[in-house]
């Protein structure tokens, strides 16, 4: 079992951060190292400086950690910081907690519930339901967690609910057959372009999200991003990177949607929708 | 988990009509305090499926729930304070969610619901 060092900070915008932390080097591969999961790790290798801290109190080998991804997730949360506040959301949901990194810092960076804001959290893995709950709980927030496949079992009764929803999805590239496999394979296996996964789960994006709902989702050049707003716009939702990160091998983009002709800026100076930021491959 | 989240909860096993609301059993729960937030609360109540809410209140042992509800009683501070305490302040700790077309039980242990699937159920 890794001991995860643990490292205590505080929200700060994602210029002022000073430290960089190398994770995945203690991360245990029970089985060995596939093509797939050495992709991920490589990514977790290199060093970024971070723009949240949260401290992680909990680890399980079968929950994947915090890696550049995650980080990257938060780091667009905070970029987009100002809008989300005057967004004045309701309803927030993570879909793929894993560790509870990205939803205890949703739920610091946009209020506890004095502030009349709910959280929903899904995970397919029991394991990182379990360890989601510590790391809500080590940072005073709260959210509901249910264990299930995307949005199994709510999807009905919270539909038009949710005013954001983000996703680190599964994106790795794999065998279609990584894709159904148990434990931790399942926070990266995305099957062919890395995609199985995350178009299962914009479908019911597309049914949770209220009018002026967004999303915020990381993605890999490999998932053809390009298509996925095509796809996206088709369902009425226009898109723009909010960030990105490359590596020599690999770019990673956080994605934010929302349904065209609703603004997605609110600061007051209202602007049209951007629109679909990818007009080419 | 929360009787909001027990509100938004259906069964979600192949072919299932009448999915909702999953019956409650609840062995052991806890009252944690939460905020007090008219807004939130005024702003949710139309999505409350009330009889929902009202039997999973019954199920532990909160009565103060009138049996129905209507959106003029939202002026009511007292009737607010009830509606948030039943919402948001009780947590099912350990029980079961029951399909109420299949019998089918999803189990609630430490808090979190468990709705996946056999894959004979998907």
């Amino acid at each position: 079992m890794p001991i995860n060092p643990p490292f205590v900070g505080s929200i700060e915008s994602p210029a002022a951060s000073s430290t960089s932390k190398q994770v995945g080097s203690e991360f245990y591969i029970p089985f060995p190292i596939s093509r797939c999961q050495s992709l991920k790790l490589r990514l977790s290798k290199v060093m970024f400086p971070r723009g949240a801290d949260i401290r992680l109190v909990s680890s399980h080998p079968e929950v994947y950690e915090p890696c550049d991804d995650s980080f990257a997730l938060v780091d667009a949360l905070l970029a987009d910081r100002g809008n989300l506040l005057n967004h004045q959301a309701r309803f927030c949901m993570e879909i793929g907690c894993g560790s509870g990194y990205i939803i205890t810092s949703l739920a610091i960076i946009l209020g506890k519930e004095n502030s009349g804001i709910h959280y929903f959290t899904s995970d397919i893995n029991p394991y990182a339901t379990r360890v989601t709950q510590r790391t809500l709980d080590a940072h005073g927030v709260h959210a509901e967690i249910i264990n299930t496949d995307i949005a199994s079992g709510l999807q009905k009764r919270l539909v038009g609910m949710m005013d954001v929803i983000v996703v680190n999805p599964p994106y790795v590239p794999t065998p279609e057959e990584e894709v159904s496999c148990e434990g931790i394979t399942a926070s990266w296996a995305g099957g062919y372009n890395g995609r199985t996964v995350i178009d299962r789960i914009l479908p019911v994006v597309d049914e949770l999200l209220s009018d002026s709902g967004w999303l915020y989702m990381v993605t890999l050049t490999a998932n053809n991003p390009s298509e996925i707003c095509l796809l996206m716009r088709k369902r009425g939702f226009a898109s723009r990177i909010v960030v990105q990160r490359s590596t020599e091998e690999e770019s990673l983009h956080v994605i934010k949607f929302w349904r065209e002709g609703v603004d997605d800026v609110k600061d007051g100076n209202i602007t049209s929708s951007l629109g679909t930021w990818f007009g080419t491959k | 988990m929360r009787l909001l989240t027990h509100n938004m909860l259906s069964s979600n096993v192949k072919g299932v009509v009448n999915g909702f609301p999953l019956r409650l059993e609840a062995s052991t729960w806890v009252e944690k305090e939460v905020d007090f937030n008219a807004d939130f609360l005024r702003s949710v109540f139309p999505k409350i499926d009330w009889p929902a809410l009202f039997g999973a209140s019954q199920t532990v042992g909160y009565v103060a729930l009138p049996e129905s509800a209507d959106a003029s009683m939202l002026e009511s501070e007292d009737f607010l304070k009830k509606f948030h305490h039943a919402l948001l302040e009780i947590h099912v700790e350990e029980g079961a969610l029951v399909c109420p077309e299949t019998g089918r039980r999803f189990p609630i242990n430490k808090g979190i619901p468990n709705m996946l699937l056999n894959e004979d159920e998907v």
